[in-house]
């Protein structure tokens, strides 16, 4: 069964006739290319398919796309500014929050969202914050340091 | 050396990983390609009647479904083992073949019997589940030490008692004389559990032939391209070599699980010669679970002789290593060579034997997961060390010391040759644990346990200090051990006309920063800047037969790969500077990108004698144009990092939760060249062998189904189960490679299991707790306050 979903991604709207069982990770990956939102789990377990659904994190390998229809997504693609970097992604790279990079979007995704909703986390609350996303290379202590060298950049 | 090397400097390829735009296997697609779906075993042990494919090759979409009969057909074997450990009596090691797909009996949950390739991913998932296979369950065995006795369920009908070798290394007769000499023996027995490694991104292969060059290609999610190469070509597919092309892009994590090659991936390329369209297939993460290789699975008894006044006498131990179904690449070589090769750790135990029974079990195969062998035999040596340590009342500090290999540089003084086969390069073990007893304050923790304890809390401190070998390894003595390929590595230097300079690394890079740490000591070698410099690595087609990245060898191996070509660079470009400067090459010294005449201010740039080799207009004679070196580097040893990891614990009484209050870690890994990437690696180190201690375990039951199957109900470490690790090092240089570095990719994994363990076992004191099987969960931690020690 097909549908017709019309939604914003990155500010660009689309507008797709899609198979009502496609997975709106899939729809983000193959149809509008947008690789950099991964998939670990299918199970809403690693976060790496993190992405923004009317400004909230959002596990997309466990959504239809349809149920994205007449949403505002971003993806981590979307992140850079006029070519700037965001606070977050630059953090990344300044505190070595990342090494095989893979689980990075979804990381700077769900912290990009805890940010707007605590601009100054404690460590604390970082670490609960980035709780339903796995990293299996950097032992987290540096992706914690990168969401504070985001909170105290902005 | 220049100004780079010892400096954090921020990860060149960072740039593409935190914009979305890593380009990892699954990121890639071509014209025309199709999807896969591998149809496997719901059952660990079964024999197969009959397989319906009709419902799913009449399926719209469905391009073809093949099943193990199309295989045993084209005469393909499946993928092999790479390295030969016989039976102790001189049998040959058992080899039990492995198809790509199953046609009469399936040997674990997730064996694969059919494989359908469609239009898209969806529709081949749909039939999948339309094809009927018809099985006769059989009995299974998981556990390895089981697995011999007599009357066990069969793994294969050509491997008696599902014994693969039965080995040992070490001197049997010593080592009982000091046990029945020992004024006081500790034992304990262990099952360093099964673990699945889960690296983030899934398996993937994209796969294609083309006929018009005869030639295939093969994205491919692998640490080691031209590993993999040479094992599908040669050995699998029987393709010539030259006709494959294997691309290893950005990978999302390793971790061993990435070293081999599969036969999922052998049958998409296979596959798509068939159908003649590529074909694309990514493992899910439930179908991860089941056929990524997992990781440990030994069952040890280990014992520790001692003699009146605290000196270790022997060490004894005997372990069951299930190799899982098959024999994967590299699995035999784990519980032998890397394994009880260092079990004699950094004490000067002076017998040491080692008794290893290989077993297949109705289990996913296991292989090398990070630090392979190593962690498996420092768990037993590091909870044998604390738990003497205790059953004598010493101090653990103070009989490690008094029993630790004495310092040596392995230059004024020789390497240390120990009781087991290896000779360590270089140590100084007690000054690593000085470190980290100050770093930590000991005392001061001592105190805090004490105090603690008083007001009823549970606090312990436990230690673990490791030596590993690593750097793997020299090809003839691996060789000579019955390794089936060399384990040097191979790197070139492209120098451009314009000075700039592309390395072509054989390692591959899947977070371990090589883009970064390689630039490093180029840039650094040539007096140029970090942006002159880029690194190619992951394609067969681009970089030279290097092994690949695993055993922490990237820097130990194919960075002294990388200095050879340097080196190959430097003299050619003295001889270009000469004739430039008219005088002789031994006259020259190079500093800061430049040959000076030694004592004059006569010099010429590195870019200009750049551009000298390609434009040679006036050049010496005889002298070829260009300056683009490849060179091959095979240890004279392996590298022997080493260190003491401290970790201090708190249980909650109630619900027996081990919280981890504090974590420090000296490393040595000799000269470090990016001290923000080696800190990086020992954190993600500690926090998977933390997983190990106290979260992970693959859980099967009798039947051989994997419990827990899912990243719901396999538990690993997320953020809040960490405090910041404190980390510091000491240095002792590598004395055999030009750098002087040794591996610190896997350190932390090995160290840090036992030191949690022994933190616990030690915050447990007052309840008679001796020991507990990882992993620590609560369950179990409660159990034991609560039935006297017992669980």
């Amino acid at each position: 069964m097909s549908f017709t979903i019309n939604l914003t991604v990155n500010g660009v709207n689309y507008n797709d006739v899609i198979d009502t069982r496609v997975l709106l990770v899939d729809y983000l990956r193959e149809k509008l290319e947008l690789t950099g939102t991964h998939v670990g789990c299918d199970t809403s377990s690693c976060g790496s398919c993190t992405i923004h659904l009317d400004g909230k994190a959002m596990k997309s390998c466990t959504m239809f796309a349809v149920q994205a229809d007449g949403a505002d997504i971003t993806t981590i693609e979307g992140m850079c500014q006029n070519g700037e970097l965001h606070p977050l992604q630059e953090g990344f790279k300044e505190e070595h929050g990342l090494q095989c990079g893979f689980c990075t979007p979804g990381m700077i995704m769900t912290a990009a969202d805890l940010l707007k909703n605590n601009s100054k986390p404690s460590e604390e609350e970082i670490r609960c914050g980035l709780d339903g996303n796995f990293c299996r290379c950097t032992g987290y202590q540096n992706i914690v340091k990168a969401v504070q060298y985001a909170a105290d950049k902005s | 050396m220049g100004n780079l090397i010892g400096k954090a400097v921020k990860r060149v390829e960072d740039n593409r990983f935190i914009k979305g735009e890593g380009k990892y296997t699954d990121d890639f697609n071509m014209k025309n390609q199709t999807f896969a779906m591998y149809v496997r075993s719901p059952h660990a042990h079964a024999k197969i009647n009959n397989i319906d494919i009709s419902s799913a090759e009449a399926m719209d979409g469905v391009v073809k479904v093949f099943t193990g009969k199309d295989i045993a057909e084209a005469g393909i074997v499946g993928s092999i083992c790479g390295w030969q450990v016989d039976f102790k009596n001189g049998d040959t090691m058992k080899e039990p073949g492995h198809p790509i797909l199953v046609a009469d009996k399936v040997r674990h949950v997730g064996d694969p019997v059919a494989l359908v390739i469609a239009e898209d991913k969806y529709i081949a998932r749909d039939a999948s589940e339309l094809i009927e296979v018809d099985y006769d369950i059989l009995d299974a065995v998981v556990d390895p030490k089981a697995a011999v006795h007599d009357g066990a369920p069969q793994v294969h009908d050509d491997v008696p008692n599902n014994k693969i070798y039965e080995w040992e290394i070490g001197d049997k007769e010593s080592t009982d004389t000091a046990f029945e000499n020992a004024h006081h023996v500790t034992s304990l027995s262990f099952h360093n559990q099964k673990l699945v490694p889960n690296a983030i991104e899934p398996r993937a292969a994209l796969g294609h032939y083309d006929s018009n060059e005869d030639k295939y290609t093969l994205y491919t999610t692998s640490q080691n391209p031209h590993l993999a190469r040479l094992i599908i070509a040669a050995f699998v597919l029987s393709i010539p070599e030259h006709k494959l092309r294997v691309i290893s892009p950005d990978v999302g994590g390793g971790f061993g699980s990435k070293i081999f090659a599969y036969n999922d991936e052998c049958g998409i390329l296979w596959a798509s010669k068939q159908i003649g369209r590529p074909i694309k297939w990514t493992a899910d993460r439930s179908e991860a679970f089941i056929t990524d290789c997992h990781g440990r699975d030994h069952v040890t008894d280990a014992k520790l002789a001692l003699d009146a006044d605290g000196k270790i006498t022997g060490l004894r131990t005997k372990t069951y290593a299930a190799m899982g179904a098959y024999l994967s690449n590299f699995s035999t070589c784990v519980p032998s060579y890397l394994h009880g090769t260092l079990m004699q750790g950094l004490y000067t135990t002076p017998a040491v034997h080692v008794d290893v029974t290989a077993v297949v079990t109705h289990t996913v195969p296991v292989d090398a997961y990070r630090g392979a062998g190593r962690p498996e035999a420092t768990y037993s040596i590091e909870r044998l060390i604390e738990t003497a340590a205790k059953e004598i009342g010493m101090d653990p500090a103070e009989f490690r010391k008094k029993n630790f290999i004495p310092a040596f540089d392995g230059v004024s003084q020789p390497g240390y040759q120990t009781q087991v086969a290896l000779q360590y390069d270089s140590g100084d073990y007690e000054g690593a644990l000085n470190k980290a007893l100050e770093v930590s304050d000991y005392e001061g923790l001592k105190s805090q346990r004490e105090e603690a304890r008083s007001k009823g809390r549970l606090m312990g401190i436990g230690f673990s200090t490791y030596i590993e070998a690593c750097g793997i390894a020299p090809s003839a003595v691996v060789g000579s051990l019955g390794a089936r390929v060399g384990l040097y590595d191979a790197a070139s230097i492209r120098v451009h006309p314009t000075g700039k300079v592309t390395i072509h690394s054989g390692a591959h890079s899947h977070g371990q920063g090589h883009e970064t740490t390689f630039a490093q000591v180029v840039a650094d070698a040539f007096g140029i800047g970090m942006d002159d410099v880029n690194v190619v690595h992951g394609d067969t087609e681009n970089v030279p037969f290097g092994m690949g990245t695993y055993g922490s060898r990237s820097l130990a191996v194919c960075g002294s790969a990388i200095m050879k070509s340097v080196d190959k660079v430097k003299e050619k470009g003295a001889r270009i500077a000469a004739h430039k400067l008219e005088c002789s090459p031994d006259d020259l010294e190079f500093a800061n990108g430049a040959w000076t005449v030694k004592g004059t201010d006569k010099s010429v740039g590195f870019g200009d004698v750049a551009l000298t080799a390609y434009v040679p207009h006036d050049y010496p004679e005889g002298e070829e144009p260009g300056l683009d070196f490849a060179s091959f580097y095979d240890p004279a040893n392996f590298v022997y990092p080493f260190g003491t990891h401290i970790c201090v614990v708190e249980i909650d009484k109630e619900t027996g939760e081990v919280e981890i209050l504090k974590y420090v870690a000296v490393d040595d890994c000799g000269n470090i060249i990016n001290p923000m990437i080696v800190e990086g690696q020992v954190h993600g180190g500690i926090a998977q062998g933390v997983g190990q201690a106290l979260y992970e375990g693959a859980v099967y039951d009798d039947s051989g189904q994997l419990l827990n199957g899912t990243m719901l109900d396999y538990t690993m470490p997320r953020a809040d189960n960490f405090p910041m690790f404190e980390t510091d090092h000491t240095v002792t240089p590598c004395p055999h490679n030009p750098l002087g570095v040794k591996g610190i990719g896997e350190a932390g994994t090995i160290a840090s299991t036992p030191a949690v363990v022994n933190a616990v076992i030690d915050a447990l004191s007052d309840y008679g707790v001796k020991d507990l099987q990882m992993p620590l969960t609560p369950q179990r931690v409660w159990k034991a306050m609560n039935n006297n020690g017992k669980l």
